[in-house]
């Protein structure tokens, strides 16, 4: 008998659908909780470290502070020297791949070992690094060898996010170039790069991010100096200190970390935490800005 | 450098020459990244080779004591291998689930105003670095684990107490970090599944969950496998922060035990450690990675697989 009760225009409601949902909701829930936790607390334990003399001092042992601009320095000089390599080998592959290169045996293997770069962890570039470039290229422990050894780790960001720009260039674009008789060349440096310019600056920050955030690699290889850079009669100290060894922020949270001074510890995290958010809301303004579907 | 050698109109010899250094120099660049995985496999073999022949493939790779500088040195790395092998397990037994359930919030059932709010946490979840989840796992989650240890072995006469740092610890931490690789990749799975498949689910009279469990996620089958393999390969290769967090005695992956993985137990010796010491690490970094080369090559294959389908 048909009645209200039954009537296949009720909606029927499943219980367990509920409780799923529910669990979802949960499992959402865990991420926010999990980021509100950890910049809270590492605000509330960090703040009470972070003053002037913290950001603008290297440690002294006669005067027992602390303090981390050397290794801001050190980071600085690592992330540009990382870049000046990485960026033009990134580019030039993801250019070769795109424009180049036909679909085949050869894009397979490139495309192959990008990835697998991109998925070894950064301890395996680590020892490679430190027997390679460090052992076998001489070059020691040194900022050179750390940026050698970041350089070939973030290369697959920067040609992936080059790759996926010059794939959303529209061909009409190459078409008309080559159509009123531009070269190949001409054709990619005045149109396609510059059309491509967002995706290889994304790259790039990423890039930035993956560096700024990096020890294992870094821990054989950049090893662990604190000092700045010795200016010199004609500032030549600052291309000395390349070969010199020198900690970046995280290295230096991990050695701190590991004397059990944890006070200076979360002023370094609280530092890191504070320019991986600005490099993410740079990337979002950016990726905004050069959105071609705004 | 003068605009007019590149100039559409200029002389045709110097054009080509330009055209053909440009072609030269790309291919070179794309070649880099061939040429750096292939020094890099090399490189490990080479270094991570001598000690099995010194010390020999079986004493290493099933001795369970390691004792590197003890006046009769051992240098069996079993446990080490296990731990990593039980820790990555554990770890995505966590992460994975809750990681796809986000991800189908993200995806199918959250109000978007919800969704603007998860969406950026998950991506600055994964910009944060691995050593402040070290920092966060000392002084939160061992403290936290010393207590439970101490309720339930309080009257064990055999345990041997960690202060906390142990498997779980390690475990809780690398299923933390996981998490953002697991739910980006299930995300874009899901979203990529045609929307067809779910109208058609609800129109035979399926609830939205129901098409989701039965439909959705049985499509985008292939996108969370590749979610899974990335985040073992994430699991196995972190080592930072889990170093300190995880104990760092080559024990039994047991829950309570303080134990060490293939990438603790490089990070922790390497500093200090010298001849075949030093060469049995590296032997160490070896297994390590032949252990990402098969997840590579694993992944290679699904997504091949993944487009054979479409």
């Amino acid at each position: 008998m048909i009645s209200r009760e039954n009537s296949i225009f009720n909606k029927k409601h499943r219980p367990q659908d509920a409780m799923i949902n529910g669990i979802i909701y949960f499992c959402a829930g865990i991420s926010i909780f999990l980021l509100a936790g950890i910049v809270g607390y590492v605000t509330y334990r960090g703040i009470s470290s972070i003053h002037w003399s913290f950001l603008t001092t290297v440690p002294s042992a006669i005067k027992g502070t602390f303090g981390i601009l050397g290794n801001i320095v050190n980071t600085l000089y690592i992330i540009i020297i990382t870049l000046l390599i990485a960026v033009p080998f990134g580019i030039g592959a993801a250019i070769y791949l795109n424009e180049y290169a036909k679909p085949g045996r050869i894009v397979r293997i490139v495309e192959f070992t990008t990835e697998t770069l991109a998925g070894i962890p950064s301890i395996i570039f680590g020892l490679f690094g430190m027997v390679f470039f460090g052992v076998a290229l001489k070059l020691g422990y040194s900022i050179l060898t750390g940026s050698l050894t970041l350089a070939l780790m973030v290369l697959p960001l920067i040609t992936r996010n080059t790759q996926e720009a010059l794939k959303t260039v529209p061909d009409s674009y190459r078409s008309g170039a080559l159509g009123i008789g531009a070269t190949k060349w001409y054709m990619i440096r005045t149109i396609l790069l510059p059309s491509a310019m967002p995706g290889i600056i994304t790259g790039v920050i990423l890039s930035i991010g993956r560096i700024v955030g990096e020890s294992a690699a870094l821990l054989f290889t950049a090893g662990s100096g604190y000092l700045l850079p010795k200016l010199g009669q004609y500032g030549e100290g600052l291309f000395e200190k390349v070969l010199q060894p020198g900690g970046t922020l995280t290295i230096q949270l991990y050695l701190s970390m590991e004397k059990a001074k944890y006070d200076d510890a979360f002023g370094i995290a609280l530092v890191l935490i504070v320019i991986v958010f600005s490099i993410n809301l740079l990337t979002k303004f950016l990726a905004h800005k050069f959105d071609v579907n705004k | 450098m003068s605009e007019q050698s590149f100039s559409i109109i200029g002389s045709n010899k110097t054009k080509n020459t330009v055209e053909q250094v440009a072609k030269v120099i790309f291919i070179a660049c794309a070649f880099f990244a061939v040429l750096a995985v292939f020094s890099i496999t090399i490189y490990m073999i080479v270094s991570g080779t001598p000690a099995i022949f010194e010390v020999g493939l079986k004493e290493i790779l099933f001795g369970t004591v390691w004792k590197p500088t003890a006046a009769n040195p051992s240098y069996g790395i079993l446990y080490v291998i296990m731990t990593s092998i039980v820790g990555t397990s554990l770890a995505i037994l966590i992460g994975v689930p809750i990681g796809v359930l986000t991800a189908v919030f993200l995806a199918e059932t959250a109000p978007k105003r919800l969704a603007n709010i998860v969406k950026p946490a998950v991506e600055l979840l994964a910009g944060i670095p691995s050593v402040i989840y070290g920092l966060l796992g000392i002084l939160i989650l061992n403290p936290f684990m010393y207590k439970l240890e101490l309720l339930i072995f309080a009257d064990s006469k055999t345990h041997e107490f960690t202060g906390g740092s142990n498997l779980i610890s390690a475990v809780i931490v690398l299923a933390i970090m996981i998490l953002p690789t697991v739910i980006n990749i299930s995300e874009s799975a899901i979203r990529a599944v045609p929307s067809h498949y779910k109208n058609a689910s609800l129109s035979l009279g399926a609830t939205h969950i129901q098409s989701i469990f039965k439909v959705i996620l049985p499509a985008a089958k292939s996108g969370i496998v590749t979610a899974i393999v990335l985040g073992v390969g994430r699991a196995i290769g972190e080592a930072m922060a889990i170093s300190l967090v995880a104990g760092n005695a080559a024990n039994l992956p047991l829950p309570f035990s303080s134990v060490r993985f293939l990438t603790t137990a490089v990070v922790s010796e390497m500093s200090y450690a010298a001849d075949t010491h030093r060469r049995v690490l590296f032997t160490i970094g070896l297994v390590l990675f032949a252990f990402i080369m098969i997840i590579n090559l694993a992944l290679n294959r699904i997504m091949k697989g993944g487009k054979k389908d479409d």
